[in-house]
């Protein structure tokens, strides 16, 4: 169970997807200009990343480890991303019209989220199991949702700020980011 | 000539894949902590986006326009695949380092950017330069954040060549100062912070030269 925990908890602080790890730092950058879109990228990250980890865990020692094909996870994987995501979006079209609306846009562009690929194959090399790779997944895309959602509500007040013209939009966005990622670095020493 | 020197530079400098369309920052901030890494990052890279590009646009009357994304995703994923297994035989040092970095090329937005706009489009030599240039700009976005952060973190340069050179490059690492200036470069808020300034310095390089910032172009339509 402390096991679980820290597992947890190192996904979500300590070894934060974005800000310790660099993964997912398209849609960080680019799509995080408010915190509502923000929040609905979160979510559908959420959905598609936990769910697609968990697929590509069963076929990978389901099938490839069993054939000895594991050279093909990567080609493997990509499918499987893109497999979930249009299972998200028609079951979210028949289910919820209303959610299927908001998070709609942004779901074509999970596919291309390196966070999603990146937690399926770290969670395959540390050989973590079925529950320990959900676990995972959960830790990781709540932390990508949280530093969206986080950075999502700084961008809408430092848009508006006047800063010296070199440093508008996108270099003063990474300075930013540099900061959270410096107070992010507190949290090292909590769980391994 | 004229047309194919063009394609090139504006590939590479116009629109740079980095630091003009924000594209691949995810490997760019994370391998790039010391210079020999970059390199790796880059070559890996730059193989996959040429062969991927010129493989696609040799395809190009024969994929079907309804699935072409999944298709170019597919052999994107090959290359990818194949730089991987290259890299675990010939330079395992350096891919225990930058694995992850290296199996996430195939979702670099960059590739398959190019794929969709250019290469399914236009003939094999054209997509050749186009490719070669958009590498090229990305490999020189990772080598001068690159450079920077390392002398920044340890005062060295090309630290650990021979992890990418073999034995022949054992002293080729440069020693410019005793320690670094800022060790902090070496992690990951150095990373954001090395970044945002170069990008400073770029945005006011580029309004000096007056090139006129690439129209935002969006890739993934629904």
């Amino acid at each position: 169970m402390a096991d679980l925990a820290l597992l947890l908890i190192g996904a979500l602080l300590v070894n934060n997807f974005v800000l310790a790890q660099f993964l997912g730092l398209c849609p960080f950058m680019g799509i995080t200009k408010g915190y509502d879109t923000a929040l609905a990228t979160g979510i559908a990250t959420t959905f598609v990343l936990s769910f697609s980890a968990l697929c590509a865990h069963l076929l990978y020692h389901g099938i490839l480890a069993p054939l000895g094909l594991e050279y093909l996870r990567i080609i493997l994987f990509i499918v499987v991303i893109a497999g979930v995501v249009q299972l998200v979006k028609y079951y979210l079209q028949a289910t919820s019209p209303v959610l299927h609306q908001l998070l709609g846009i942004y779901l074509p562009l999970i596919t291309s989220n390196c966070a999603v690929l990146g937690v399926a194959l770290l969670a395959i090399n540390a050989n973590l199991n079925t529950l320990e790779t959900l676990i995972f997944s959960l830790g990781a895309s709540g932390g990508f949702t949280g530093v969206m959602v986080l950075f999502g509500a700084i961008r809408e007040v430092i848009d508006h700020d006047d800063v010296p013209a070199a440093f508008r939009g996108t270099p003063l966005a990474l300075v930013t980011a540099g900061l959270m990622s410096l107070a992010f670095m507190g949290f090292q020493g909590l769980a391994g | 000539m004229n047309s194919v020197a063009q394609t090139f530079s504006t590939a590479a400098l116009q629109r740079n894949p980095a630091w003009a369309q924000l594209l691949g920052l995810c490997p760019l901030l994370a391998v790039s902590s010391t210079l020999i890494n970059a390199i790796g990052l880059a070559l890996a890279s730059t193989f996959v986006v040429i062969g991927s590009n010129v493989c696609i646009s040799a395809l190009r009357r024969i994929i079907p326009d309804a699935a072409r994304l999944p298709c170019f995703v597919l052999i994107i994923a090959t290359f990818t695949t194949m730089t991987t297994l290259v890299l675990e035989a010939f330079a395992y040092t350096l891919y225990i380092k930058i694995a992850l970095f290296v199996q996430i090329i195939v979702t670099n937005c960059m590739i398959l950017g190019r794929a969709e706009v250019f290469a399914s489009k236009q003939n094999i030599t054209a997509t050749f330069f186009d490719a070669l240039g958009t590498a090229c700009g990305f490999t020189l976005a990772l080598v001068s954040l690159g450079v920077v952060r390392e002398i920044l973190a340890y005062g060295t340069l090309l630290a650990g060549a021979h992890t990418l050179f073999g034995p022949t490059a054992n002293n080729w690492t440069i020693q410019l100062m005793d320690q670094g200036l800022l060790p902090l470069a070496a992690y990951a808020p150095g990373a954001f912070l090395v970044a945002g300034l170069l990008f400073a310095c770029v945005r006011t390089l580029r309004s000096f030269k007056k090139i006129p910032p690439p129209k935002s172009q969006s890739l993934i339509q629904d």
